[in-house]
């Protein structure tokens, strides 16, 4: 799983610090964002087929990719970031096979 | 070994664009930009060029698409034209902004209503706040010349912006001309393969097409604009660098003719700037000290190039392709500000013409030198070459 490391936002005082290209670091992982959090979605690995329909369907991008090894087997799971993810819900709504559920409690 | 072939503008600026070997092209036709395409299609076709050739179904898909490419690292090339080029306004600045050095031709026509597939520059000047840096070339030879020397522009490290060469509809585009076509060998040395830091890289997570606040924007324009600014000396040494390799050199940002002991100068952009140094040696002959200075980048402009051949002129004028509604030409109003910033108070004219694919001629060349010798200061914004009688108040 690739996850972007928070960093501190830049400090800019000089002209020569700002980047200038294509693409460079934002500087907007800064923070955890996941206080709007009421319900905390669970993933139950053993269910889990790896479909990757809540991985495509996450509004905020929070569920990744997880490939592991069990018994021998390289078999694909999700992995949640809980550090940004808001609970809507949504990934639980497209699981079809109810892997995923929505614990009641914020952490 | 370079060898010399009968071709169209259109063709040249393949020829160039072959040899620049970008490894992306996007492109949607458009008339008379098209055969650029074509050709291009032709060599990606029979593996003369090997570059992935994307089939968009717009210019606004195009621009993007060759972003997209441009952000991978890789070499990018499109075309369009007129409606074209203004479709994919929107495009224009997040390239510019983005900083991709993205080479584009663009062939020179009208902008509708009235409709006309003819030429003149109201297309490209309409785009001069775009952030790209605009080039005008004169004849076949140079647009396969800048198609080279562009690439090295846009990709220089102090610019790294994208670079727009036009080419006058048909005048450029589709008439024939001997071309010398320089050897991949010629210009290895001189074009390198594109390398970049800030390409996308699934390993090295980074941020493309981004947001900036009010805390940062201005500074993020302001080294868009130093990094424009910076073109003009270096398309200069580019251009002194492609003068060793070809023996061909344009002069950089402008090209002066004559101007030294110059009493009145005729300003041009693009493929008319020939037939006025035609007529500035007609007129040399009869006495008068007539010059032209051709300006061949107009984004960065070159203030400080142009200034030094407008020195000890009585008069200057500008002879544009392209009127501002209610205003001005706007070639006019650029040089107008240079003028004034330099402290140079000559009498200033505007010369409209060639609007619509309108042939400027000797006589209307002629008409416009003595306009500024008869001090027809009543009158400095006018159009020239009207076929009826102008009684509209």
């Amino acid at each position: 799983m690739i996850k972007p490391s928070l960093e501190p936002r830049p400090v800019i005082r000089k002209l020569s610090e700002i980047p200038q290209g294509g693409s460079s670091k934002a500087g907007f992982l800064v923070d955890k964002n996941s206080g709007w959090r009421n319900r905390t979605p669970r993933v139950d690995v053993d269910k889990c087929v790896g479909c990757l329909q809540c991985y495509m369907y996450c509004p905020d991008g929070v569920i990744r990719k997880n490939v592991i090894e069990i018994d021998g087997k390289t078999v694909t799971k999700v992995d949640i970031d809980y550090d940004f993810c808001k609970g809507c819900g949504i990934c639980e709504k497209m699981c079809q096979i109810g892997a995923i559920s929505m614990e009641e409690k914020s952490e | 070994m370079s060898e010399i072939r009968f071709i169209s503008g259109d063709e040249a600026f393949a020829q160039g664009v072959r040899l620049a070997k970008p490894q992306v092209i996007s492109a949607y036709p458009i008339t008379p930009q098209t055969i650029v395409v074509e050709r291009l299609a032709d060599m990606v076709e029979d593996g003369s060029l090997n570059s992935e050739f994307v089939h968009v179904e717009s210019e606004h898909s195009a621009m993007m698409t060759a972003m997209g490419a441009s952000a991978m690292g890789a070499r990018v090339f499109t075309a369009t034209s007129s409606q074209g080029l203004l479709y994919m306004a929107e495009c224009l600045t997040y390239v510019s902004g983005g900083r991709f050095p993205i080479v584009m031709m663009n062939a020179n026509r009208a902008t509708a209503l009235p409709w006309s597939i003819y030429g003149d520059h109201r297309d490209s000047l309409s785009q001069l706040d775009s952030g790209w840096i605009q080039i005008y070339v004169e004849d076949a030879q140079e647009s396969l010349d800048m198609a080279l020397e562009a690439y090295r522009l846009a990709e220089s490290e102090n610019v790294r912006l994208p670079v727009m060469i036009n080419l006058d509809g048909f005048i450029l585009t589709h008439t024939y001309e001997a071309v010398e076509i320089p050897s991949e060998e010629d210009v290895r040395d001189f074009l390198k393969p594109r390398e970049t830091w800030d390409k996308l890289d699934f390993d090295n997570p980074v941020s493309m097409a981004f947001t900036v606040g009010p805390e940062l924007n201005e500074e993020f324009n302001l080294l868009h604009h130093k990094a424009a600014l910076a073109a003009i000396d270096e398309l200069d040494r580019i251009d002194k660098e492609y003068a060793e390799l070809t023996g061909r050199s344009y002069g950089g940002s402008v090209n002066g003719y004559l101007t030294e002991d110059a009493d009145y100068i005729l300003i041009t952009l693009g493929s008319i700037s020939g037939l006025v140094r035609d007529t500035v040696d007609e007129l040399r002959a009869e006495g008068i000290k007539a010059g032209v200075v051709k300006i061949r980048m107009i984004r960065p402009f070159p203030t400080d190039e142009l200034l030094k051949h407008l020195e000890n002129v009585i008069a200057v004028g500008t002879l544009e392709r392209d009127i501002s509604f209610g205003y001005e030409g706007t070639v006019y109003t650029n040089v107008n500000s240079a003028l004034h910033k330099g402290r140079n108070f000559a009498d200033s004219y505007d010369f409209i013409g060639g609007i619509g694919g309108r042939d400027i001629s000797k006589e209307i060349i002629r008409e416009c030198f003595e306009a500024m010798i008869n001090k027809e200061t009543d009158r400095l914004v006018r159009f020239v070459g009207l076929e009826v009688e102008d009684d509209v108040r």
